[in-house]
């Protein structure tokens, strides 16, 4: 007997669907066989994970409020990635998005609720796009690879922030800390009742359901499939690519940054260093999870906020936090190691059969 | 002869999915000796060569080396049978020496590298046979020439006896292909045994000690050096042609549709592809271009769809200038091509049925509305078109990749008819195609001649171009040869012409 792969000619609907699920309890078995090594009951662990994220609406809101980023992220890299556009540069357009916003407030305090969040959500995307479509230019210009550029950028904006909390942006009355003023009641997202979950969600949401609309059965997402698929064919259909390359780096980037915005807005309620512990970087597994569908995207950042928030409750009991994130890469690991089990279909052969073949 | 083939390899068969690209290929190589492996494009000859060099099995059939049967089942392994393959796209690390690149193919050796004992071995062994070439030099400093002789070393500096150099003369300048021809002539006297791939018969007939022709993955003939005659090599190469004539109606008018004068233009070697080339075609006309595929005509189809810039020229569609114009406006302006590689460009092979129908008209009020898309005018003209042109295939919403290449090929027709073009440009419609599938192509194409559009039929296949069209041009190095009516068509002469030769001021 031989094992063999073949490549499978359809693929197959009910295999794309179960490997990923697999995958992920194939995950947990492996981080459980580790947690039992080094004595802990890993459904114990598991348990206490699961009740931290989702046991008490604490809980929940705060997986709520870890999701929010991480979907918006998500769904910015999704439009690139889906035109085979590799912008993992989600992070550095999160941070210019926030920065970008954050002017808004500390220049027109003044300004009423009304305004103000509307045009920091403007801003935001001008932001955020901005730095996206830098690197876009580049690309179009000169074929600069995105995948350097736009990491490169992360980068600049990450220290960029940091110069103006340090310097220019630093609140006089801040005792010296590395913070921007407070932003004014106007410039704070309203959140629900007194939990922190607050009215980024909305835009998530929206954002998701726009897309999937757009992806399914606009001609842009349309074009940009095209693109994606076969370069070749696009340009023999008349698809203008460089115009594409441009608006799409500067959509993904624009909802990042718009992610940015919404979490100084509705979190932070100050310009920090280190607003983002690599949520644009965590994007890209949550992107890739998902096979960039908009919708997915939501579910499967919500379950990685699961794993994060579950990570912070079970520091209670003596387990590091480094727990959840190993659960976050071994998930990644699986799925993405299994993905091609969906395009191949194992085949077992006998003996005669693999001489002749 | 008494002397044991160097390398002998018996039966041949390698088959890909759907296609035969070696059927039953016998072929001897000697020390000493220039072998040329002749044939069109897609005869079978990269293929057969990638089999000696290890990178495809074969499907049946030995290999012998020096009469003993070996397997040759990777790159490596035939290195290490002394067996060396330069291919058309160089496989050269661009940051690295020369010396480094020469090193990295070393097989065995010590673990740490030497390299002055290696750049005094190259300099050695490129003065022993003439290919000289700095072995600091960093590979991206160097000419198209220069690394070809990177590459030629590399085999060298492993001992490879047999030389395997595919289409070699297709990036070099003419100063170069002299300097390449006496190189190879001098790894023969040392006894080496070189194989080189050509579709050009004029360097064939210059370096060869023996020719083998392929055809359709068959070797229809192999000759020694003595008996070289080029209407002999062109019939072996096109073969001979019974031509029979569908019926077909004289184009109505003299009115040229497309009026083509002096257009020049690049191909992806950024050498003249296109070398001022000038004719018109009438509606209603089906204008063939016969040729060795690789003489522009892949680059003329671009020019008119303006996928490819021109250099100078123009190109005339109903009185109007469409050289220079985007894509996309010369398709509104109904202008059909039909790419040789379907799924490279005409489709998205990952897409459906029903996303490639709308590939070029997705934007129109055909398919869309606003934004976006409308679905259902989507399916419903997929299933007219599927219908119509007797596509077979599981469902519409399969990605096309898992057609079959006659009904990818009729799916692309339908689709491209279905536009209602005043113009068609089609390249090799019928290649990799069944009998079946070749019949209904050439009806779809009749009928289209006879709704009154000037088609551009662009063919190797002789017989094909004399029962379809009604002029024929002949093209050879981005040229214009020779023009004749298809009912006044002469095989020989356009053989002749084909292979690039003029005689007497006959043709123009």
């Amino acid at each position: 007997m031989k094992i063999r792969l073949e490549k499978s000619l359809a693929p197959n609907r009910t295999s794309q669907t179960a490997v990923p699920v697999i995958a992920v309890l194939l995950a947990l078995v492996f981080c459980g066989l580790f947690l039992a090594a080094t004595g802990r009951n890993p459904f114990e662990v598991y348990g206490a994970m699961f009740s931290g994220a989702l046991g008490s609406e604490y809980g929940i809101s705060e997986t709520i409020v870890k999701t929010i980023p991480l979907a918006l992220c998500g769904l910015g890299v999704a439009v690139a990635f889906r035109m085979q556009i590799w912008n993992i540069g989600a992070e550095g357009q999160f941070y210019m998005g926030a920065c970008f916003a954050t002017w808004l407030p500390l220049s027109f305090p003044e300004l009423p609720f009304s305004a103000m969040i509307p045009l920091m959500m403007l801003l935001a995307a001008v932001g955020g796009g901005f730095w996206g479509l830098v690197a876009g230019w580049f690309k179009t210009k000169w074929q600069v690879s995105e995948t350097i550029t736009t990491l490169m950028m992360n980068y600049i904006a990450i220290l960029w922030v940091n110069y103006l909390v340090y310097g220019a942006w630093r609140d006089p009355q801040g005792l010296n800390f590395p913070l921007t003023a407070p932003f004014p009641e106007a410039a704070m997202l309203p959140a629900f009742g007194t939990l922190r979950v607050h009215y980024g969600i909305f835009a998530v949401l929206l954002l998701a359901g726009v897309l999937w609309l757009m992806f399914k059965s606009s001609k842009w997402g349309y074009e940009t499939l095209v693109i994606g698929s076969n370069p070749s064919a696009a340009r023999y259909a008349g698809i203008d690519i460089r115009k594409n390359v441009l608006m799409v780096m500067f959509i993904s980037g624009a909802i990042s940054g718009l992610a940015g915005m919404v979490e100084v807005s509705g979190i932070v309620g100050r310009l920090q260093p280190g607003i983002s512990p690599g949520y644009g970087y965590t994007a890209i597994s949550v992107a890739w999870l998902a096979r960039l569908h908009p919708l997915a995207i939501v579910m499967v950042a919500f379950l990685f906020a699961i794993i994060h928030v579950g990570g912070f409750m079970i520091q209670t009991m003596g387990i590091p936090s480094a727990a959840a994130t190993m659960l976050q890469g071994a998930i990644l690991f699986f799925v993405v190691g299994s993905e091609i089990l969906t395009r191949y279909e194992i085949k077992l052969k006998a003996k005669e059969e693999v001489q002749n073949d | 002869m008494g002397v044991t083939p160097l390398i002998s390899m018996r039966n041949i068969v390698k088959r890909f999915p759907g296609v035969v690209a070696n059927d039953q290929v016998n072929l001897d190589l000697y020390a000493g000796q220039i072998h040329a492996i002749l044939g069109e494009n897609g005869s079978g000859k990269s293929t057969l060569m990638s089999i000696l060099a290890g990178l495809y099995r074969p499907t049946e059939g030995t290999i012998e080396i020096q009469g003993t049967e070996k397997r040759i089942n990777s790159p490596s392994d035939a290195l290490a049978c002394g067996i060396g393959m330069v291919h058309q796209h160089f496989r050269l690390i661009e940051s690295f020496t020369v010396a480094e690149n020469i090193a990295l193919s070393k097989t065995g050796g010590s673990f740490l590298l030497d390299e002055d004992e290696i750049t005094v071995e190259i300099k050695a062994l490129g003065e022993k046979y003439g290919l000289t070439v700095d072995p600091d030099a960093y590979v991206w400093q160097l000419s198209v020439g220069e690394k070809q002789r990177v590459e030629i070393l590399r085999m060298l500096y492993n001992d490879s006896r047999v030389l395997i150099l595919d289409e070699p003369t297709a990036v070099l300048t003419p100063q170069e292909t002299r300097e390449l021809f006496s190189n190879l002539r001098n790894m023969a006297d040392n006894g080496c045994a070189v194989v080189f791939i050509s579709h050009k018969l004029n360097e064939v007939e210059a370096l060869a000690d023996r020719i083998t022709v392929l055809r359709n993955g068959r070797v229809t003939g192999s000759i020694g050096r003595e008996e070289i005659n080029q209407s002999k090599l062109i019939e072996m190469m096109i073969g001979r042609d019974i031509i029979t004539a569908y019926e077909k109606s004289d184009p109505p008018g003299d009115e040229p549709v497309l009026v083509i004068e002096n257009i020049s233009a690049l191909n992806d070697m950024n050498t003249l592809g296109l070398d001022r080339i000038s004719f018109n075609v009438r509606a209603g006309e089906i204008y063939g271009i016969a040729g060795v595929s690789g003489n522009g005509q892949r680059e003329l189809a671009e020019v008119i769809a303006g996928l490819r810039h021109t250099l100078s020229g123009s190109i005339r569609f109903y009185g109007e200038e469409i050289a220079g114009m985007s894509p996309k406006d010369i398709i509104t302006r109904g202008v059909s091509y039909v790419p040789e590689d379907r799924l490279g460009m005409g489709l998205v092979p990952r897409l459906s049925s029903c996303d490639n129908v709308i590939l070029k008209e997705y934007g129109g009020a055909k398919f869309s509305q606003g934004s976006f898309l409308k679905r259902d005018a989507a399916i419903a003209e997929t299933n007219r078109i599927v219908k119509e042109f007797d596509v077979r295939m599981g469902s519409i919403h399969q990605p096309v990749k898992m057609m079959s290449g006659g009904n990818i090929q009729k799916l692309l027709l339908g689709r491209e008819i279905a536009s209602q073009p005043r113009l068609m440009v089609v390249l090799y419609p019928v290649r990799g195609l069944d009998i079946g599938a070749i019949e209904s192509v050439h009806k779809l194409l009749l009928q289209l001649k006879d709704k009154n559009t000037a088609i551009i039929l662009v063919s190797e296949e002789l017989e094909e171009i004399a029962k379809l069209a009604d002029r024929v041009g002949v093209i050879f190095s981005g040229r214009i040869l020779g023009e004749f009516p298809v009912s006044r068509m002469d095989t020989e002469k356009i053989g002749a012409l084909m292979a690039g030769i003029v005689e007497d001021g006959g043709a123009k």
